[in-house]
């Protein structure tokens, strides 16, 4: 039974379907890629999922239950929790108050002060900022920055994680770093979904790729199965992403 | 009765042009500079108040004045926009601290405004007006200059709807508003487009005072209200929309007519606001407002 | 902490040597501490701009004139701030699901809509403008004034270090992300705005005997948005003590200037405002944590200097 499933999910920008008609799913403890060229609708569904935006038409269930109608601060407490293209860290807090927000709120029930500070200690433990914790999050890196905002979903205590552009603007050390955590989260347990153009990182660790193209699943498959698809292969000649992989 | 009714309905259509001009300037300042200019209502003033004192001194109308207030509130809105929000910009990390400090900076600047008007030209009504001649038509009253106040109103209006829409700099404007990242990579010089969209919306502030003032005599109190009644139209029309503010303009024009026709004068402001609140709970939008 | 108690403790005896006109001052800047303090704690931190603050002010200011003969002071204190609760409540659910536009366009022309309505109110229903107060005497407001802004500072103090100060701050941070870690991000706004006006509502209930005779006009007016506002932004939005040091500064200035340079005066602090907004964003306790933390490294810089010349 997958843990996220989408029918025939579609939304209308004025006249234009940024997403249409897409039918998807991602199986729990998976780690499932979305590509796409610029446009093709990657975030606009993860908006939709995480309802950032109203769905125009269709359904998304997690764990069997309609996300329709929900708002994101409900679908947060459900288990879902997120990552932004672009970053959306609380510029006027440290690194560890980011991550609180997440402890303290994230969760369907009260929980503790004493709780809350150890879960977003831990947090910030398990991606690499333990000695940060302290220190003013605009005074970060951009790399350092997003991982924080990893830090902060994971304090949310998740089953389901989308991760959006989590490796733009990283170099090919940085790249490695974030795959290998990518992976990490992934062995605690949680379920993983990323929009990402780097394609190194696509097909060196999700286990299933989707493409979308003007808004319309294109393909589905292994990456191995995605690589030797004709159609893919198309709409990314001229597309430079593509020469990452 | 019904001619009662009818020649307050008409005065209020005629009134909305000039309320429909004023929502324009509004939204071209906030919805390309994303500047909600609370200060609108006080441009509006020093022009009217302008109007009086050209017109006492030159001895010409309130139109031929209008050629120089229009101008004038130009200049100053792209200087203010220039000296003040442009460097506010730069440096407010998110566009959501940028609008609350730029909506801090304008209530400052609306008390500057509001007290140099009140220093220079005192509390007092100063009457100028202008084509005060009555027009009767199936039985109802009304004034030329409201006629002519309509008129020019809604031809600028026509003007700058063609100008937006049609011309480069107005689809500069409207990249600009739109998205301002990727028009200043399309080559879109964003910080004057900025300062001209601010400077155009100060304008029709310019040209608003004169066409009120031939009606009714410019005070220098007469600011907030006209940034009250520019809000609300806003709202009502939708953000952006330039036939959005006319009919907009015109629905209000028409209920506060009524409004003091029919019931009383001081509860005009509380009657927009509950218009406002209905709004609020149906369609933020506005009429024609994109959602 | 030392310097407070003994502050309090001055403040507690002042009546007893300042003599008439000190203690109406000090009734003002108390004032000005509750309105800026309590403007501050729901703008300042989640960045929507309240213009109305005086609309507050001046219900607290009607609730006193309607039930002034009906029940004790302490009461209608109570009272006047849940008015100004439910009002501000009110407010709140219909402007604070939307963008802080609409909240900014709602609460601009508020103030003028309490008093058009209740100028029309007044009229209608009891055929008169205007209400007369019996005064009561200057120390026994001086005292509930004081307890109000102790009241209302720790409150401020308690919210701001808990759960929904967090929220507020992250709202204030990034509102997309608080609603996406679980924040319902319209119900923490309604709710701390309410709470923001419910003292201003109270200080309003406190000064009606002060002005004694009060109409419409005098209750509701935008001076009351104005000063509070600059008072917290010139001391520091963000902080517990930027809008208490701000009252503080304007309250006697404005006492000094508005006599000297009437309507100049209002140039000036609008432009100042402006300025501050411009150049000093985190206000005048920004400015001093900024300065510490320069003096700081020079220091340290100095030492690191002795140190090596000791060492040759």
């Amino acid at each position: 039974m997958p843990i996220l499933e989408g029918q025939d999910v579609t939304k209308y920008f004025g006249g234009l379907a940024a997403v249409s008609h897409v039918d998807f799913y991602v199986d729990r403890g998976e780690i499932v890629g979305l590509i796409g060229p610029n446009g093709a609708g990657k975030t606009t569904l993860f908006n939709l999922i995480s309802a950032a935006l109203p769905i125009s038409a269709g359904e998304i269930r997690f764990k069997e239950q309609k996300l329709n109608g929900l708002k994101p601060h409900q679908i947060c407490k459900k288990g879902v929790s997120r990552t932004f293209q672009e970053t959306k860290v609380f510029g006027n807090m440290s690194v560890l108050q980011n991550v609180l927000v997440g402890a303290f709120f994230g969760s369907p029930n009260r929980v503790s002060g004493a709780d809350a500070a150890r879960e977003a200690t831990q947090a910030v433990d398990f991606v690499g900022l333990p000695a940060m914790s302290a220190t003013p999050i605009q005074d970060l890196t951009l790399v350092n920055q997003k991982r924080v905002e990893v830090a902060r979903a994971l304090a949310t205590r998740p089953e389901l994680l989308l991760l959006d552009e989590l490796m733009a603007g990283l170099n090919s050390t940085e790249v490695s770093e974030a795959m290998e955590l990518v992976t990490r989260i992934r062995d605690t347990g949680i379920t993983i979904f990323m929009v990402e153009h780097v394609m190194k990182a696509i097909m060196g660790i999700c286990e299933r790729i989707m493409v979308l193209h003007h808004g319309e699943k294109i393909a589905e498959g292994t990456p191995r199965e995605i690589a030797a698809n004709k159609k893919v292969i198309e709409i990314y000649l001229g597309e430079e992403t593509y020469a990452g992989s | 009765m019904i001619e009662r009714i009818s020649q307050l309905i008409i005065t209020g259509i005629l009134a909305g042009g000039i309320y429909g001009l004023l929502a324009m300037g509004l939204s071209l300042q906030y919805g390309v500079c994303r500047v909600l200019n609370i200060t609108h209502g006080e441009f509006v003033m020093l022009a009217g108040v302008l109007t009086y004192t050209l017109c006492a001194s030159l001895g010409i109308n309130p139109l031929v004045a209008a050629a120089i207030t229009g101008p004038l509130m130009f200049v100053l809105g792209f200087l203010l926009h220039i000296t003040l929000f442009r460097g506010l910009k730069a440096r407010t990390p998110s566009p959501a601290v940028f609008e609350g400090s730029a909506l801090l900076v304008a209530f400052g600047l609306m008390y500057v405004i509001l007290y140099l008007g009140k220093i220079g030209w005192g509390g007092l009504p100063m009457p100028v007006y202008y084509l005060n001649k009555t027009v009767h038509f199936a039985g109802m009253t009304f004034f030329l200059n409201q006629i002519v106040a309509f008129a020019i109103a809604v031809a600028i209006g026509v003007g700058i709807y063609v100008f937006l829409s049609r011309s480069r700099l107005g689809r500069a404007i409207r990249a600009t508003a739109e998205d301002p990242a990727t028009a200043g990579l399309m080559g879109v010089n964003v910080n004057l487009i900025l300062a001209f969209s601010f400077g155009l919306g100060a304008f029709l502030a310019g040209i608003a005072g004169p066409l009120s003032a031939m009606i009714s005599p410019p005070k220098t109190s007469m600011g907030f209200s006209n940034t009250v009644i520019a809000l609300i139209v806003v709202v009502l029309g939708g953000l952006g929309s330039v036939p959005g503010s006319f009919i907009a303009g015109i629905i209000v024009g028409i209920v506060s007519f009524l409004v003091i026709g029919l019931w009383e004068p001081v509860l005009t402001v509380p009657v927009y606001y509950a218009i406002l609140m209905i709004l609020l709970l149906v369609r933020p939008a506005g009429l024609l407002g994109k959602k | 902490m030392g310097f407070l108690v003994l502050l309090l403790v001055f403040l507690a005896t002042f009546p007893l040597y300042g003599g008439v006109y000190h203690v109406r001052v000090l009734i003002a800047v108390l004032t000005f501490v509750i309105l800026a303090a309590s403007w501050a704690m729901f703008s300042g931190s989640t960045g929507y701009m309240s213009l109305a603050p005086a609309a507050f002010f001046g219900l607290g200011i009607y609730t006193m004139c309607v039930l002034e003969k009906e029940l004790p002071f302490l009461i209608i204190i109570v009272i006047g701030g849940l008015v100004a609760f439910a009002f501000a409540l009110l407010v709140g659910l219909v402007t604070l699901r939307l963008k802080g536009m609409y909240f900014a366009i709602f609460t601009f022309g508020l103030v003028v809509f309490m008093s058009e309505l209740i100028n029309y109110l007044e009229v209608a229903l009891r055929g008169t403008h205007g209400w007369h107060i019996t005064p009561l005497g200057n120390t026994t407001i001086f005292y509930t004034m004081l307890i109000l802004a102790v009241v209302t500072v720790l409150a401020i103090y308690f919210i701001r270090r808990s759960r929904l100060g967090l929220a507020m701050n992250s709202i204030g941070g990034n509102e997309d992300a608080a609603e996406h870690m679980g924040i319902n991000t319209t119900r923490v706004k309604v709710l701390t705005f309410a709470i923001s006006s419910m003292f201003m509502g109270a200080a309003g209930v406190i000064t009606a005997p002060i002005w004694i005779y009060v109409n419409a006009n005098i209750a509701f007016s935008t001076y009351y948005s104005f000063m509070p506002i600059l008072m917290a932004v010139f001391g520091g939005m963000g902080y517990l003590y930027g809008p208490i040091i701000g009252a503080v500064v304007f309250a006697y200035l404005e006492r000094i200037v508005r006599n000297e340079f009437p309507d100049y005066f209002m140039i000036g602090f609008g432009i100042i405002l402006v300025v501050v907004i411009l150049f000093l964003p985190n206000g005048l306790v920004g400015l001093i944590q900024k300065l510490q933390k320069v003096g700081l490294i020079s220091k340290l810089l100095n030492r690191g200097k002795e140190e090596q010349h000791a060492n040759t």
